[in-house]
């Protein structure tokens, strides 16, 4: 699986609040969500996204609440891929549970420039800076991460695991 | 190589004689929360899994405490989605509008949570818990659908970081220093992926609401969950609000620690954690003069009696300053009804303060207490992250349930010593 998109980067700590506010949490729906996406942060930044284009953060990317609308701000922005230092952990669970690609790569989110044309290569892991003429290697997923990954993310894992009626397979 | 107390308790809800840090395993569940922000998106889920019933009735709670009293429409049809979902699949504990409390404050104080227990909350803050003694963590909505669905989580293994607290509190010092000096020392993302586990001579001279100010901020250093031992203050705890048997863990003595850092209660200051980042934090006698617009006391982080008998201790026989609007929110209906009986709501009233029913409401910028641009707050809440109670330009200032109410009287942040 491959995607190419722009990067549009941020810095460290981007905290769930930035990602999307807490006033618009009364909605559930994606592409409501993905409205005020970076808002607080960027006001402009929806309109200078296109379908497929990529985040790139820093460290402890996703910080603060479990709200999963802050993946699926991201998801529903067309966002295809988030590159960055470290998650924050519930932001990371949150991400393969519904199934937005997030990768891990210090070189990458260092060395990757806001505009750089980047290509990711996510069964090999390779993150591929058009522009710049570059190639960063992304830190491979444990094991049980890619089985959910497998299943295109915890709702396919579960799903299977009540058809099976087995609950304990780790 | 011996297991942490938080290790312990996984191994024993997996089947398992031992675990390691890193090691993925299916953890079985004692309690799967929600609230009305969460549970609609986990509904959607659930309902994808193909799941007809909930793991277990008795072990699913719902805290409609968010956006509540329904602030909009859209708060209102969330609720609703909520309310029918908890009505179909015959969940005990739910709480509704005149029930419910602020979800961290209210399952301990129904008894909802004892120690041994595993908890996942689709609520960053739920590892409150571990001031119990259990292991309890915050996940999203999509893991409480598969919590609800199998009654079981996956969870890594956590590292540890071992906190020792030695010392005693001096006036006007609570846990929520503790909690903010802690982050101040090792940044937001200090204990990512980890577990805070607290130990230490000191631990006696903190009271539970100290504990639970403190577990409730462990993910603001990205922790997994922060842990305390049991002891008397605990079991006292929990049997004033025994509806079910509880378990005791203890670290073992040669369990493994990726760090060790050492807090003495006798050299700790109020602390304030300047916007735009919990681990901003500065002792309240390095603070110069800064004019506040508004106070806010309550949260999952500091609406439990003794937050409102400290503040109360402060207010009394003092007005607010002029231009300070301060709210003031007990955490739970219990809470409210105690604060009652101590006369302590009257003293707030006499203030010039104003009383909300329980509600998260400011703490994020839901409602009840939003920011204009350039207003500056003094809250007893855990996140002040750049537009987290309104507007993109307003700031927040964090600190414990004194330092608020002295910066209500004065005006601007205030020592509690000092007024």
């Amino acid at each position: 699986m491959n995607t190419i998109g722009k990067a549009f980067k941020f810095g460290d700590n981007i905290d769930t609040d930035l990602i999307i506010p807490a006033r618009y949490l009364n909605s559930t729906d994606p592409k409501e969500l993905a409205m005020y996406c970076m808002q607080d942060i960027d006001e402009e930044f929806t309109d200078k996204i296109s379908e497929g284009d990529i985040i790139v953060g820093g460290k402890n990317f996703g910080c603060g609440s479990s709200r999963e609308h802050a993946p699926l701000a991201i998801k529903g922005a067309g966002i295809s891929c988030v590159i960055a230092k470290s998650y924050a952990r519930i932001f990371y669970r949150n991400s393969f549970n519904i199934g937005l690609p997030i990768l891990e790569s210090e070189e990458a989110s260092e060395k990757i420039s806001q505009g750089d044309e980047i290509q990711v290569d996510f069964t090999k892991g390779i993150i591929k800076n058009i522009t710049k003429k570059e190639e960063y290697k992304a830190d491979k997923f444990p094991e049980f991460i890619q089985s959910i990954i497998k299943y295109n993310g915890l709702v396919g894992y579960v799903k299977n695991k009540l058809e099976q009626g087995d609950y304990n397979d780790l | 190589m011996g297991m942490t107390m938080t290790q312990k308790i996984i191994a024993a809800h997996c089947g398992k004689e031992i675990v390691t840090a890193g090691e993925f395993v299916e953890m079985n569940l004692d309690i799967v929360l929600g609230n009305d922000i969460t549970t609609p998106v986990a509904i959607n889920e659930f309902n994808k899994m193909g799941a007809s019933e909930v793991f277990d009735k008795n072990k699913i709670v719902i805290v409609l405490d968010h956006f509540t009293p329904n602030k909009d429409i859209k708060s209102a049809q969330q609720c609703k989605i909520s309310r029918e979902f908890a009505k179909e699949k015959e969940i005990k504990n739910f709480f509704d509008v005149g029930q419910m409390g602020i979800e961290h404050a209210l399952l301990p104080e129904k008894g909802l949570v004892v120690s041994g227990d595993t908890v996942i909350g689709a609520d960053s803050h739920t590892c409150t818990y571990g001031a119990l003694g259990a292991f309890s963590t915050g996940v999203g909505s999509t893991d409480m659908a598969g919590g609800m669905a199998l009654g079981t989580t996956w969870i890594k293994v956590p590292e540890a970081i071992k906190i020792n607290v030695i010392g005693k509190k001096k006036p006007f010092v609570s846990g929520k220093d503790l909690i903010l000096h802690l982050i101040g020392k090792i940044g937001v993302d200090g204990a990512t992926y980890k577990s805070i586990e607290f130990t230490g001579s000191g631990i006696k001279n903190l009271s539970m609401d100290d504990r639970f100010s403190i577990s409730n901020m462990a993910v603001e250093a990205g922790g997994k969950n922060g842990i305390f031992p049991v002891d008397d203050k605990t079991i006292k705890y929990m049997e004033e609000r025994k509806i079910k048997d509880w378990s005791i863990f203890e670290a073992d003595e040669d369990a493994l620690y990726d760090e060790e850092i050492t807090i003495n209660l006798d050299e700790l200051n109020p602390t304030v954690a300047f916007p735009s980042s919990p681990e901003n934090t500065k002792d309240i006698e390095d603070i110069g003069v800064i004019k506040i617009d508004q106070v806010m006391i309550g949260s999952c982080t500091n609406g439990r009696i003794e937050d409102m008998r400290a503040a109360a201790q402060i207010l009394k026989g003092k007005k607010v300053a002029d231009g300070v609007r301060t709210i003031i929110i007990p955490a739970t209906q219990e809470v409210y009804k105690q604060c009652i009986k101590e006369g302590i709501l009257e003293i707030f009233i006499d203030a010039g303060a104003v009383i909300s029913t329980p509600t998260c409401g400011p703490c994020l910028g839901g409602h009840m207490g939003i920011l204009a641009s350039g207003e500056k707050a003094v809250t007893t809440t855990n996140r002040n992250f750049v537009g987290r109670m309104g507007h993109k330009e307003s700031e927040v200032y964090l600190a414990s349930p004194a330092v608020a109410a002295a910066s209500a009287v004065t005006g601007k942040i205030q020592n509690p010593n000092k007024i």
